[in-house]
């Protein structure tokens, strides 16, 4: 896994963004992005070329399976593993977002290991 | 009130207290509240619909949200400020979401709102439903604090 991989970590709650940075930091990421929702994560994407994606999905305006969709429809962001953290853990969620094309998926609460393993199995390490 | 709706909270508060903010948290005896002055100097509040409409509190003595937020994001707090209201917003999140889990696996289907998050002391929390309030205590080695639960009776 290429530490220095640049990554977006999306959340409307601040306090969940800074954990996710603080785990990421502590697995020896640097460069972190962050946006309070699906809206402004796609006006970073538009900017900046982003390698992951960790993103929750109750948000304002555009929600976190809202933001997969539109990045799996765009031919030049399809392809950026999306990470997705959320508190919806009912079985329909969980199916929903693997059809949309999420990579891996987290259900909060989540310890840093977690994290770590599935960004492995996403990284194919 | 069916009891199947309440032990779910009941877990899911430990679990997601144990794992985000390393905090144990023991569970009181719950009682039948009847004011609607919060118990806590936080409260996060949360709307369900679904299987039942009806809401769900969360609320903290400051002492004891200030040393979970404090665990939770590594730096000390000794203030109620916007961060610990994000995270009272946050955990309440997580709260509910592993709840429905579980509530999920019975055949009790939910959707949640959006949290809401209310400060200082004596507080009114306002739930949805006119059904019965449910309150349970738990305490931490650094205060206590309440959920309640409050459904439309079916």
């Amino acid at each position: 896994m290429d530490l220095a991989m640049k990554i977006l970590v999306v959340d409307d709650f601040a306090t969940m963004r800074r954990i996710v940075r603080n785990i990421l930091k502590q697995l020896g990421f640097t460069d972190i992005v962050e946006a309070d929702d699906g809206s402004t994560a796609l006006e970073i994407l538009a900017t900046d070329k982003i390698d992951l994606i960790v993103s929750d999905w109750n948000m304002p305006k555009v929600t976190g399976l809202e933001l997969l969709k539109k990045i799996r429809a765009d031919s030049k962001l399809k392809d950026i593993p999306f990470l997705m953290v959320t508190a919806e853990a009912q079985k329909q969620n969980i199916v929903e977002a693997v059809q949309a094309g999420c990579s891996n998926y987290i259900v909060k609460p989540f310890t840093a290991d977690t994290i770590s393993e599935k960004l492995k199995k996403i990284f194919g390490e | 009130m069916d009891v199947k709706l309440i032990n779910p909270f009941i877990s899911a508060t430990v679990e997601v207290l144990e794992t985000m903010a390393f905090t144990k948290a023991n569970v009181g005896k719950p009682y039948l509240k009847k004011e609607e002055i919060a118990a806590g100097d936080v409260s996060g509040v949360i709307g369900l619909t679904g299987e039942r409409n009806g809401s769900v509190s969360v609320s903290f003595a400051e002492e004891c949200i200030l040393k979970i937020v404090s665990n939770m994001l590594g730096e000390e707090y000794s203030v109620v400020n916007d961060d610990i209201k994000d995270a009272v917003g946050e955990l309440t999140n997580m709260i509910s979401g592993q709840a429905r889990k579980t509530l999920d696996g019975i055949g009790y289907k939910f959707d949640a709102a959006i949290p809401t998050v209310v400060v200082g002391k004596d507080h009114v929390i306002s739930h949805i439903s006119s059904g019965p309030m449910i309150a349970i205590p738990f305490d931490t080695p650094n205060g206590s604090f309440t959920i309640e639960i409050c459904f439309d009776e079916g």
